[in-house]
C-alpha cells in the first residue's frame, strides 16, 4: 500500500520555494483576506490538529494526551503554486499578521518549474539588479570656469527630436527648392515604452492616456507614449489625443486592421509609427500574449478569436532581408499617412545593431532607430529569453552614437534607447547618463508601471505573474474583477507626478554641467565611471 | 577669465594698442598668454595685400624644414619680418629660435585657380607644415593667409609684447583682435590660445563652452580637413562660423540663430520662425550653453561680437567714426579710445550681434528678432 505522503521528484518543501509564507497565528483574525487575494492561490485555509500532552501533578492520573484543531494557513508547494512574493496577503491583513519572505540562498523550485516539459514562461524583467547605468557618475561640474545654472529658477529646453533631421545642407536646398521635409516632432526625452492593450489592463491603459493627455495640454511637457503591438481603441484613435501616441506594428500586425480602417475618421496624426523587429527583454522571439488575457475586448481590438494564446513570430514573416524589411515597412508606413509620420524601427540590443543602423542611414525615410537593451521588461516570455538572451544597452547605444559620429549623422537619425532605464529607481539619472553617451531620448516601460500603479514586480524575481493576467493589482489583468483595484485618475495622477519629479530630476542634473539650453546629447566629457574597463568601453573618463 | 580686445580702426594701428588695453584689464588674467590676429595690414605689409603671409614659430631646424618644404611648393619669399629675441626670455615664456613672419609669391602653377581652390590649398599648405611640426615640435604654425598676421606666445601679454618688440614700426593693423591669458581650463598648449583662424576668419571666446564635446564631433564629421585641432573648447566658435559662411552659404545674421537659436515658443512668434526652426533641429548639435562672449572679424574684415543666451560674459562696444573697439571691461575701451561719447557704447545682450563694418562708420545692431534679410 502506498503512503499518502507520496515523494516524487519534484516535492518540494516549503523551504525549497524562493518565498515562504511566514504567519503570526496569534495575530490572525482568520479574515480569510489572504487567501482570497493571492493570485496563485499560493494559500489555503489549514485546518491544524495539534496533539498537547496533559501531565497532572500526582500518580493518580495518568499522563494523557489532548487533541485539539486549530485553523490557519497551509502554504502551498507545487510548482504551479509557488507563492511569488508579491505580499498581497500583508497588504490586505487587518493585523498584519502575515508575509513573504525571500529565503537565502539559491531555491529548489527552479528545478522544477518545466512541469510537462514546458520552461517556465513568466513576465517581468532579467531579475538581476547589476546597472552600468547607475555607476555612470557626472563629473564635469560647472563652477568658477562657467557657472553652474539654477535648475529651479533658470529656464531650461530639454525637447528633443524624434524624425528624420535633414543635414543643414540639405534642409536649405530642400526649403529652397520646396521639396520634401521629412516629419520631424518635438517631443520630450522620456518616452512612455511600449506596452500593449492586452498586456495592460484597460484601466491602466486608459491611466496612461489621460496622465500623457493632461502633460501635454496643462502643462505643455510634449509626451508621448507608444502602443505596443496590440492596436488601439478605436475612441482613441478617432480623437484628438492620438496625436501624442505612437502606434507600434509589429510581427504579428495585431489591431492594424483597425487601425487602418480608422484612417479616413483620424482627426490628428499618430505622433510617429514604431515598427517592433526586436524586443529587449526577448530578443529574437516575437510578442506574447497569453491565452488567459485574450477576452472578448482584446479580442475585439486585435481582430483575433477569444481565449487563444497570440504568438507574433519572431520576425515580419514577409521579409526575408534588412533592405526589405526596412525600406519596405518604412516607406509603406510612411505613404499611408502621406509621408507626414515619422516612421522608425525599434530592435533589441544586439552586437549586429550597427548593421541596421548603416542600413538606415542610407534609407531617407528611416526617422530614427530605438534600441532596447536586456533590461527591457515584457508581459510575457519564456525565463531563459528573459535572463540569458541579449545585450546590455550602454555599450550598444554608444556604439550606434559613436557610429554616426563617424557617418556625421548624429544628428540626423535621433537614437532612442530603453531597457532598465530606472530599473533601481534612478529613472532620472539613467536617462541622462544615456543621453550623454549618445541617445536622444530613452524609453521606459517598467518604471511606469512601478511608479504610476504599483506594480510589484521587482529584480528579485518578485510577482512576474503578468503573463497570467492574474495581477494582483489590476496591471496587467485582464479579468474585470481584478482590473477595477486600479483607479485609472490616479494612475494619471502619478504618471504626471512623475514626469514633474523627473523634470526636476533631470535639470537637476544638467543645471550643474552648465547645460540648459539643449538637451546634452553626446556630452560625453561629462560622464565617469569607477571601472577602467566600462569607461574605456564606452570612451568615457575612467574616475576613481 | 579670459580679457579680450579688438579694435578696427581706419589709420593702422600698432597693436601695442590692444595690448596696453589688455594691460589696463590686467586685473582679470592671469597672464599666461597672449594671441593676436592682425589684418588690414598697414606698414611694410600694406605693399602685400594679395599674397599670403605665413606666421608661426619656428625652431632653427625647423626653419629648414619650412624652406625646403616652401621650395618644393615653390612658395618664394617675398617679405620677411623674424624676430630673434636676444633678450632673457621673461618668466612663464619658453626660450624659441625664430618668430616668423613671411610673406610669400604664389606657385607658378596656381594661377588660374579659382578662389575657392586657392583658399583651400592655402588652408592645407598650413596644415600640412603644423603636422610635420608638431611631431619634433619644430614649427608652430597659426595662419597662412594673404593680408594676415597671428603671434601667440605664452606669458604676460605685455612683458611678452616687449620681448618680442612689437612696437615696430612695420607691424600695424587697421584691424586688430587680441586675448590675454589662455584658455588653462586645459593644459597650456599654444594652440589654446585665442584668436583662432581659419581661412580668414578669426574669433575669441570668453568663457567656456559647456557643448563643446559634441560640437566638436559633428564639426569633425563634416569632412573638412580644416576642422581640427580643438585644443582649446573655443575654437569651436571660428570653425561653426566658418561652416556658416563656407559651407551653409549664410551671412553674419544667422550666426546667433546657429549657436543661440530662439526657444521653441519663440520661434511660432518669428515672422522667419518655420524656417528658423528647421535650421535649429539641423544645427541642433552647434548650439551653445555659454557662456559665452564672441568677438570675431570676417574675411571682409566686418567685426562682430555676440553673447550667449543666457550666462553672458561681459562686452562692450564703444568708439567714434574712424575708429571702434571691443573690449571685454569697460577699462579697456576708456583706455584705447577715451575720445568717445559713452552714451554710444554698447553692451550686446541675449539676441544681438553687434557689428562694425569696414568703414568704420557706426555700431550696427541686429537682433533675433528681427525678420531675415534674404531668406533665399
Amino acid at each position: 500500500m502506498e503512503s499518502m505522503g507520496r515523494i516524487t521528484p519534484s516535492t518540494l518543501s516549503t523551504k525549497d520555494l524562493p518565498w515562504q509564507i511566514l504567519w503570526n497565528k496569534e495575530k490572525c483574525t482568520l479574515c480569510g483576506g489572504c487567501t482570497a487575494v493571492c493570485p496563485v492561490r499560493a494559500i489555503d485555509l489549514g485546518v491544524h490538529r495539534k496533539r498537547s500532552l496533559q501531565i497532572p501533578v500526582g500518580l493518580e492520573t495518568k499522563p494523557g494526551n489532548l487533541f485539539a484543531i486549530y485553523h490557519g494557513i497551509d502554504q502551498r508547494t507545487d510548482p504551479a503554486h509557488a507563492c511569488v512574493g508579491c505580499g498581497m496577503c500583508t497588504m490586505v491583513c487587518p493585523n498584519g499578521a502575515i508575509a513573504p519572505l525571500h529565503i537565502e540562498g539559491i531555491d529548489k523550485l527552479r528545478f522544477h518549474v518545466n512541469q510537462g516539459g514546458e520552461p517556465r514562461r513568466r513576465g517581468g524583467r532579467r531579475n538581476n539588479p547589476d546597472s552600468v547605468l547607475d555607476k555612470i557618475k557626472f563629473v564635469r561640474i560647472s563652477m568658477l570656469t562657467d557657472p553652474a545654472l539654477d535648475a529651479g529658477r533658470h529656464e531650461f529646453e530639454l525637447r528633443t527630436l524624434l524624425g528624420r533631421v535633414l543635414p543643414p545642407e540639405e534642409m536649405l536646398k530642400v526649403s529652397r527648392e520646396n521639396g520634401w521635409m521629412p516629419p520631424v516632432r518635438e517631443i520630450y526625452p522620456l518616452v512612455i515604452g511600449s506596452m500593449s492593450f492586452g498586456a495592460l489592463s484597460p484601466n491602466m491603459w486608459e491611466g496612461l492616456q489621460m496622465g500623457v493627455a493632461y502633460l501635454n495640454e496643462e502643462l505643455g511637457m510634449p509626451v508621448r507614449v507608444c502602443t505596443g503591438e496590440g492596436g488601439c481603441p478605436p475612441r482613441l484613435l478617432k480623437s484628438r489625443f492620438l496625436k501624442y501616441v505612437i502606434l507600434q506594428i509589429a510581427s504579428g500586425y495585431f489591431g492594424w486592421d483597425e487601425i487602418i480602417h480608422s484612417l479616413p475618421q483620424m482627426k490628428e496624426d499618430p505622433c510617429a509609427i514604431e515598427i517592433k523587429y526586436g524586443q529587449g527583454a526577448k530578443p529574437g522571439d516575437g510578442g506574447l500574449l497569453m491565452w488567459y488575457k485574450v477576452n472578448k475586448l482584446i479580442a475585439a481590438i486585435r481582430g483575433v478569436p477569444q481565449g487563444i494564446s497570440l504568438l507574433s513570430p519572431p520576425t515580419h514573416q514577409t521579409k526575408y532581408s534588412i533592405e526589405e524589411a526596412v525600406a519596405k515597412m518604412i516607406q509603406s508606413m510612411s505613404m499611408a499617412w502621406g509621408f507626414r509620420v515619422p516612421v522608425y524601427p525599434k530592435i533589441s540590443a544586439t552586437s549586429t545593431a550597427m548593421a541596421v543602423l548603416n542600413n538606415l542611414t542610407r534609407n531617407p525615410y528611416a526617422a530614427g532607430l530605438a534600441i532596447d537593451g536586456e533590461d527591457g521588461g515584457t508581459g510575457a516570455a519564456y525565463n531563459v529569453s528573459m535572463d540569458h538572451m541579449g545585450h546590455p544597452i550602454a555599450s550598444n547605444l554608444r556604439d550606434a552614437y559613436l557610429t554616426l559620429v563617424k557617418l556625421g549623422k548624429q544628428n540626423e537619425i535621433p537614437l532612442f534607447a530603453g531597457g532598465g532605464i530606472g530599473k533601481n529607481g534612478n529613472l532620472a539619472a539613467n536617462a541622462a547618463a544615456l543621453v550623454m553617451l549618445g541617445a536622444s531620448g530613452v524609453q521606459t516601460g517598467k518604471y511606469i508601471m512601478q511608479a504610476a500603479a504599483g506594480c510589484l514586480g521587482s529584480e528579485g524575481d518578485r510577482c512576474n505573474v503578468c503573463n497570467i493576467g492574474v495581477c494582483p493589482k489590476g496591471i496587467t489583468s485582464q479579468d474585470p474583477r481584478l482590473d477595477r483595484r486600479l483607479d485609472p485618475e490616479q494612475v494619471a495622477q502619478r504618471v504626471v507626478d512623475l514626469y514633474l519629479s523627473f523634470d526636476t530630476e533631470l535639470k537637476k542634473i544638467v543645471a550643474p554641467l552648465g547645460r540648459s539650453t539643449s538637451l546634452p546629447i553626446g556630452m560625453s566629457d561629462a560622464l565617469g565611471i569607477n571601472d577602467a574597463d566600462a569607461a574605456e568601453r564606452l570612451s568615457i573618463k575612467y574616475v576613481l | 577669465m579670459c580679457r579680450l580686445f579688438a579694435v578696427t580702426s581706419n589709420d593702422p594701428v600698432s597693436p601695442m594698442m590692444a595690448l596696453n588695453a589688455l594691460n589696463v584689464m590686467k586685473e582679470g588674467h592671469d597672464g599666461s598668454g597672449v594671441g593676436l590676429f592682425l589684418t588690414d595690414l598697414g606698414g611694410e605689409f600694406e605693399k602685400f595685400k594679395n599674397e599670403p603671409i605665413l606666421s608661426g614659430i619656428f625652431s632653427n631646424d625647423g626653419i629648414k624644414a619650412l624652406d625646403r618644404f616652401m621650395i618644393d611648393l615653390d612658395f618664394m619669399v617675398k617679405y620677411k619680418l623674424s624676430f630673434r629675441p636676444t633678450k632673457p626670455t621673461p618668466s612663464g615664456t619658453p626660450k624659441r629660435d625664430n618668430y616668423v613672419i613671411r610673406v610669400y609669391e604664389y606657385p607658378a602653377e596656381w594661377e588660374g585657380l579659382s578662389q575657392e581652390e586657392i583658399q583651400f590649398r592655402l588652408m592645407m599648405v598650413q596644415l600640412q607644415l603644423r603636422e610635420m611640426g608638431e611631431k619634433d615640435k619644430s614649427m608652430l604654425i597659426f595662419s597662412f593667409w594673404p593680408d594676415v598676421i597671428m603671434i601667440k606666445e605664452v606669458g604676460d601679454p605685455l612683458t611678452v609684447a616687449e620681448y618680442l618688440g612689437l612696437d615696430r614700426k612695420e607691424l600695424s593693423a587697421r584691424t586688430i583682435l587680441s586675448q590675454g591669458r589662455q584658455n588653462t581650463n586645459y593644459s597650456i598648449d599654444i594652440y589654446a590660445c585665442h584668436p583662432f583662424f581659419l581661412q580668414g576668419m578669426s574669433t575669441m571666446t570668453n568663457g567656456e563652452n559647456t557643448a563643446f564635446v559634441p560640437i566638436r564631433e559633428f564639426l569633425m564629421s563634416r569632412n573638412f580637413p580644416g576642422y581640427a585641432g580643438y585644443q582649446s573648447d573655443s575654437e569651436v566658435f571660428t570653425h561653426i562660423l566658418h561652416y556658416m559662411q563656407n559651407k551653409l552659404g549664410m551671412g553674419m545674421e544667422m550666426y546667433k540663430h546657429i549657436i543661440t537659436p530662439l526657444k521653441d515658443d519663440e520661434l511660432v512668434r518669428h515672422p522667419d520662425g518655420k524656417m528658423l526652426r528647421n535650421l535649429k533641429q539641423s544645427c541642433r548639435p552647434l548650439i551653445i550653453d555659454g557662456p559665452n562672449c564672441v568677438i570675431g572679424c570676417l574675411p571682409d574684415k566686418t567685426m562682430f561680437m555676440v553673447q550667449d543666451s543666457k550666462k553672458l560674459r561681459p562686452g562692450v562696444v564703444g568708439g567714434r567714426p574712424g575708429i571702434f573697439a571691443f573690449s571685454s571691461e569697460m577699462c579697456g575701451l576708456d583706455a584705447a579710445i577715451p575720445e568717445r561719447d559713452i552714451n554710444l557704447d554698447d553692451q550686446p545682450m541675449r539676441y544681438e550681434t553687434v557689428i562694425i563694418r569696414r568703414e568704420r562708420q557706426e555700431i550696427e545692431k541686429w537682433n533675433q528678432w528681427d525678420a531675415l534679410p534674404h531668406l533665399h
